[in-house]
């Protein structure tokens, strides 16, 4: 068992015919994800290695049946993919661009929140279930399957760092997922621990955050509220230095969250196994997943 | 990016936000004929660097004659500005704005932002505007009136009244404060600004609404499509290896103070983590360069370079978890800095993940004096020696 992807995930690769694109779509293949299908607008008919290449999405979809879009478009055009692939009907949608503008996500975020469907990233590494399939560009030999931890991540290398923490204790994993860095981003980190709370695989959770927002001591309340699994968390950025702000309206829409203690309270108060210094991470884990 | 205020007046102005009369001046002979041309006394002359806090920190005063006005543009110009928000190095001021004195009523403040949890823009408006506003933040939250707006839908006219009424503008006032709403509106969408502040929205006698302050942040993500805004770029307010480094598209982080280990890692979390590594060992972070995915041997080699020509650095730690960004390209850009301009300082690798072998032996091949750390644990006990 898994989270939100499996061996039967089919996945279309959206900028397939780039260098980034047709790099980690191979990678993936190489992994043994069924990659079915690619989408670049005006080369259509072509193939990228012995994957078929379409027009569209929804012509995609149509003769491939993928129910997984993975994005590697550009910026400019990277919205406009992710909206292409929600009206597609496609129901994971896993995207990887780094730098696409907030004014963008912003819509986006609004137009797919009635869409039968879920977005993971923008600026993440993606999503993969060890031993059957990844969606993304994580190094795949760091990972170990067969679980019995899921790990639910802000940040890319971050992850890996974890991951490979973890496979050095011999603890594998049922899915890692990084839900990206963006300010505006589709799958929270709340969404990941329900998934993994209803996973019966899954024994327990490492979650990696970082200073800013709140979205942590949003996951602490619904821990408290709801989950029952052991859950390990580590936040980045603890000794930064108070940033150059961003004038009044920052401070204001942010109070008094958001800071790196203000984070290790909630979440220690939620029951959680805080790990504060990341060269020790993959002991705490040991501890707490015994 | 941030911009200067009279830069984000004159966006104002194209887009019918009325600011006041006046213009931006890099001498004190430039003061004076702006000044002049404003045809009457006081004057206001305001430092134009990037950061708030300008009032208190000494760098904006009234001028009642032409002699004033030559004698604190003269006086601020050059001096080194400290606010809350410069830190304790402060900034150096090299152009002020100067601009026509207003009968001011009242003084409101309001600023646009995008909200991330809620995925919509929010007007924030309050009555108790001025130097004051985050203390009113904090304490009488209730004081600050907060509107939320679909991107999808755009501004419309009853967001702009929940503002003015409340704000309680006088009716007098009504129909220039509901058209500014508006008008800032379209600049914060059409600029993809991730921030525009008023502070304060002033009313005068004769019922105008007028812009005395203006502060604009564009989303550097968005600057592809707004080549006329980063044409704004003030390189004299950034640190000057930050510049540096974004002409090769790296992260450069000066973290300033009293830091001595410099470190070149790959991605903002682990960037982060690792700082807070240097940091429990004892050692002080002075900087870090994220390399970021898709980086050449070239812009590792320009990166360790900008680390080296920190004079504070007194070691260097080199974390990298390789993904897209593979270890062998890693180790081959080191060697290749330090054939060019040479390493002074002990140098840690730390290194995990894609090509990893082929990487380490580039390395040891290279015979440079590099010390090789096994995991994290190793990489901070290693730290805190050099340091010792």
């Amino acid at each position: 068992m898994s989270i939100f992807v499996d061996k039967n995930t089919k996945v279309l690769v959206q900028g397939i015919t780039g260098k980034e694109g047709q790099f980690h779509a191979r990678q993936c293949v190489a992994y043994g994800t069924q990659v079915v299908a690619g989408v670049t607008p005006g080369k259509g008919g072509q193939k990228m290695d012995d994957v078929p290449v379409f027009n569209s999405v929804k012509s995609a979809v149509a003769t491939t049946g993928a129910d997984c879009a993975m994005i590697f478009v550009p910026p400019p055009f990277a919205a406009d993919a992710v909206m292409e692939a929600a009206d597609g009907g496609i129901g994971m949608i896993i995207a990887i661009t780094e730098g696409i503008p907030v004014m963008d996500m912003m819509k986006v975020k609004n137009y797919i929140k009635d869409k039968d469907c879920r977005l993971i990233g923008p600026n993440c590494p993606g999503i993969i279930t060890p031993g059957e399939c990844k969606i993304g560009i994580m190094p795949a030999p760091i990972h170990m399957p067969g679980g019995p931890i899921g790990v639910v991540s802000r940040s890319g290398t971050l992850t890996y760092e974890v991951v490979h923490q973890l496979t050095m204790q011999n603890i594998g994993q049922t899915t890692c997922i990084g839900i990206g860095g963006d300010p505006v981003n589709g799958t929270n980190f709340i969404d990941c621990l329900d998934a993994f709370q209803n996973d019966p695989e899954t024994k327990g959770v490492v979650m990696v955050g970082e200073i800013g927002g709140t979205a942590e001591e949003e996951a602490a309340d619904f821990i408290t509220e709801k989950m029952t699994k052991p859950v390990v968390g580590f936040i980045a950025g603890l000794t930064a230095p108070p940033g150059r702000r961003m004038g009044h309206a920052g401070a204001i829409i942010s109070g008094n969250s958001g800071t790196g203690q203000g984070k290790i309270e909630a979440m220690k108060a939620a029951g959680i196994n805080v790990c504060e210094n990341l060269g020790f991470l993959g002991d705490a884990c040991a501890e707490s997943f015994k | 990016m941030k911009i200067h205020e009279y830069q984000a007046k004159e966006l104002f102005r194209k887009h019918n936000v009325p600011v006041p009369e006046g213009g931006v001046a890099f001498t004190s002979g430039e003061a004076q004929e702006q000044a002049e041309q404003l045809g009457g006394y006081p004057v206001v002359v305001k430092a134009q660097i990037h950061a708030g806090g300008r009032g208190k920190g000494g760098g904006v005063k009234l001028a009642q004659s032409l002699e004033e006005t030559g004698s604190i543009a003269n006086e601020i110009l050059g001096m080194n500005l400290v606010t809350h928000q410069t830190g304790p190095e402060g900034r150096i001021v090299k152009k002020v704005l100067v601009e026509q004195g207003l009968n001011i009523t009242k003084e409101l403040y309001l600023s646009i932002l995008p909200d991330r949890a809620t995925a919509q823009n929010v007007i924030m408006a309050s009555e108790a505007g001025g130097m004051d506003i985050e203390k009113v933040a904090e304490e009488t939250p209730e004081k600050i009136i907060k509107v939320f707006i679909d991107p999808l839908l755009g501004i419309q006219g009853y967001h702009c009244r929940e503002v003015a009424f409340g704000l309680n503008i006088p009716a007098a006032a009504m129909r220039p404060f509901l058209k500014l709403i508006g008008n800032l509106y379209n600049v914060f969408v059409k600029y993809d600004c991730s921030l525009v502040e008023i502070n304060p929205l002033v009313l005068t006698a004769d019922d105008q609404v007028i812009a005395l302050d203006a502060k604009v942040d564009v989303d550097s993500n968005a600057l592809y499509r707004h080549k006329d805004v980063l044409e704004y770029r003030d390189t004299d307010e950034e640190d000057p290896l930050e510049v540096e480094a974004s002409n090769y598209n790296l992260n450069y982080i000066n973290l300033g103070g009293s830091g001595n280990v410099g470190n070149m890692v790959n991605g903002a979390g682990l960037a982060m983590a690792t700082m807070d590594l240097v940091k429990q060992a004892g050692a002080e972070p002075a900087n870090f360069l994220d390399v970021g995915g898709g980086a050449s041997a070239e812009m590792v080699e320009n990166g360790f370079r900008i680390i080296l020509s920190d004079k504070n650095v007194k070691g260097i730690l080199i974390n990298i978890f390789g993904g897209i960004l593979r270890c062998d390209t890693l180790a081959q850009g080191v060697v290749q800095a330090a054939e060019k301009t040479g390493i002074n300082v002990p140098v840690i690798v730390r290194m995990e993940g894609t090509n990893v072998e082929a990487g380490r032996k580039i390395l040891a091949d290279s015979g440079l004096n590099l010390i090789s750390a096994v995991d994290l644990k190793d990489a901070a006990k290693k730290v805190a020696e050099i340091v010792k």
